[in-house]
């Protein structure tokens, strides 16, 4: 039996048109045989979604032509949220706010152009206290030899710091000068001197309109310093001195030579001195000593975009800072060297004595 | 919401009865009743009035098969219903088309609708692989089947229309039709 006489044969058994004999055979033949069977059951299921699928468009037909009677414009206006009215503003006008805006701005930066309000130096001035972020690691010594157990490993701990600076002695009985903003929020300040020896230091003294502090030395293990080699100097440098400092922009003491090139520091500041001398972070309260060995300043900061510019803080707001001291909070006497005994010295000499008076300030916070 | 669509509209079980009775009017009363709150649903969710129409046609689509199924029951109402519906097949165009923002802004309460719709999408496949088995298998063939077996003509009509001489010629070849529409049918993936 051919495909299409099976085919005809199903239909008409299922449209019922079958005589009562021929019902009777079909209905043996797909009993008898699974194909027919299957042929069957497969028919009624492809005509059923063929039925579907023609009802499925006629149903979509007419929803179709019930939608086309809906007036979807005017529902639109109605259903749809309103933005609030800046919104809405903004999507009206925004063309000509942006113009708006962009004279704007245009104007006030013309005008502050003009004015020299945006020149570079206001925003360029740092502070030179550094800050530490790596901590320094222990550094563990095991001993060899294959005994690890009867050996006690000794381990060398440096404590971390925070923020770091630089400071020098006022009198050998332990006072310090350094910068106010290097100690600021400080909750413990140790110094260290070259040797690598630290002392626990207690600040006594700020002055935070100068930027400057004065710290004293408290610890047990401290001994006199000796006879400080250098003096401050009361009256004003010139122009043009060769200068330099001394301090700890790293973890050994770095020397830096260079001139007096101002006597304004930033935004014209009379309190400072404009040197041109490379400094870096840390420098900062580290002595600036002119060529006879008299500290003319105390090192504040550099000027960012112009290489060579820094800042330091005249001797004389130094000593005023310290007479400024209250009597009550100095412990021991505080009286300065009046004694140069660096002058006529080289400057390799020099710094071999200024080498024990200048301090790292190592800061700790929270 | 119009309020005069509002005072007219029909109780959901005049509009049960009615789909069941094929009624026009039912039917035509039922889509401008919830149009207006799909349409809000869609415009103020990413959609345009275009997808409004296309996602509300599913969903009434949904709903009239699952009442002419029998199976329906009135455990909520038909708003509710409709609008869930609208709701979860507008979520599933929006995340095919990378637009939905993981925030969809709602207008009705509504409910769980998955099972339904996966059942719904799975007979859209099927269509759509009639439909382009339909198209592949081209004239004449393609308006047979469709007078035949959709329309109910008798191949007396069929004979006519297509100028067969004699009705045993036109039956050979809607079952050549037919053979071809199942193979092309089946062959798809």
């Amino acid at each position: 039996m051919s495909d299409n006489q099976l085919t005809e044969f199903i239909e008409r058994y299922l449209d019922g048109s079958m005589t009562a004999e021929e019902r009777v055979q079909f209905e043996l033949l797909r009993k008898n045989d699974a194909a027919v069977e299957s042929k069957v059951t497969e028919h009624v299921k492809f005509i059923g979604l063929l039925k579907q699928y023609g009802e499925r468009l006629e149903l979509e037909r007419r929803l179709n032509a019930i939608h086309d009677e809906i007036d979807v414009h005017a529902l639109k206006e109605e259903v749809i949220i309103h933005p609030v009215w800046i919104v809405r503003m903004w999507r009206n006008h925004h063309s000509k706010i942006s113009v708006a805006a962009s004279v704007l701005i245009f104007a006030v930066l013309s005008v502050l152009i003009v004015t020299g309000k945006l020149s570079n130096e206001r925003s360029k001035y740092e502070e030179l206290s550094q800050k530490i972020n790596s901590l320094k690691t222990e550094v563990g010594h095991i001993g060899a030899g294959g005994h690890p157990s009867l050996v006690k490993p000794k381990i060398v701990k440096t404590p971390p710091a925070n923020f770091r600076g630089t400071g020098f002695a006022l009198t050998s009985n332990g006072y310090l000068v350094t910068d106010y903003h290097v100690i600021k929020n400080a909750d413990s300040v140790y110094v260290q001197n070259a040797a690598g020896e630290s002392f626990h230091a207690k600040v006594i003294y700020t002055e935070p309109q100068y930027d400057l502090a004065i710290l004293q030395i408290n610890d047990p293990t401290f001994k006199n310093l000796g006879p400080v080699p250098y003096n401050l100097k009361k009256a004003e440098s010139d122009l043009g001195e060769n200068v330099y400092t001394w301090g700890y922009p790293g973890d050994n003491v770095v020397f830096s030579a260079g001139s007096l090139s101002s006597a304004a520091g930033y935004s014209n500041d009379t309190t400072e001195y404009q040197v041109s001398l490379p400094v870096n972070p840390g420098n900062s309260g580290g002595p600036l000593l002119d060529e006879k060995g008299n500290v003319i300043g105390i090192i504040t900061a550099r000027q960012t975009q112009m290489t060579g510019a820094s800042f330091a803080k005249k001797s004389a707001y130094l000593l005023k800072t310290i007479q400024n001291i209250p009597t009550d909070s100095l412990s021991k006497t505080l009286n300065l060297n009046n004694k140069n005994t660096l002058a006529g010295l080289s400057r390799k000499q020099q710094l071999k004595k200024l080498k024990n008076y200048v301090f790292m300030v190592k800061v700790y916070n929270q | 919401m119009n309020k005069d669509l509002k005072a007219s509209a029909p109780t959901d079980s005049e509009i049960v009865l009615g789909i069941l009775n094929n009624s026009e009017i039912v039917l035509k009363k039922l889509y401008t009743t919830y149009f207006p709150m799909i349409l809000q649903l869609i415009i103020n969710n990413n959609g345009d009035e275009d997808d409004a129409k296309d996602i509300y046609q599913e969903a009434i689509i949904v709903l009239y098969n699952k009442i002419k199924g029998g199976d329906f029951e009135l455990n909520s109402k038909l708003k509710t219903y409709i609008y869930s519906v609208c709701r979860r097949l507008w979520l599933k165009r929006l995340s095919q088309m990378n637009r939905y923002g993981g925030d969809i802004r709602d207008f009705e309460e509504h409910l769980p609708v998955e099972e339904e719709i996966d059942s719904h999408s799975d007979r859209d496949i099927q269509f759509e692989k009639m439909e382009s088995a339909l198209q592949l298998l081209g004239e004449p063939c393609k308006t047979i089947m469709e007078d035949f077996y959709i329309k109910n003509r008798s191949m007396q009509e069929i004979c006519e229309r297509f100028g067969y001489t004699n009705a045993d010629n036109a039956k050979t070849q809607k079952y050549k039709c037919l053979q071809r529409l199942k193979k092309l049918f089946f062959q798809q993936k």
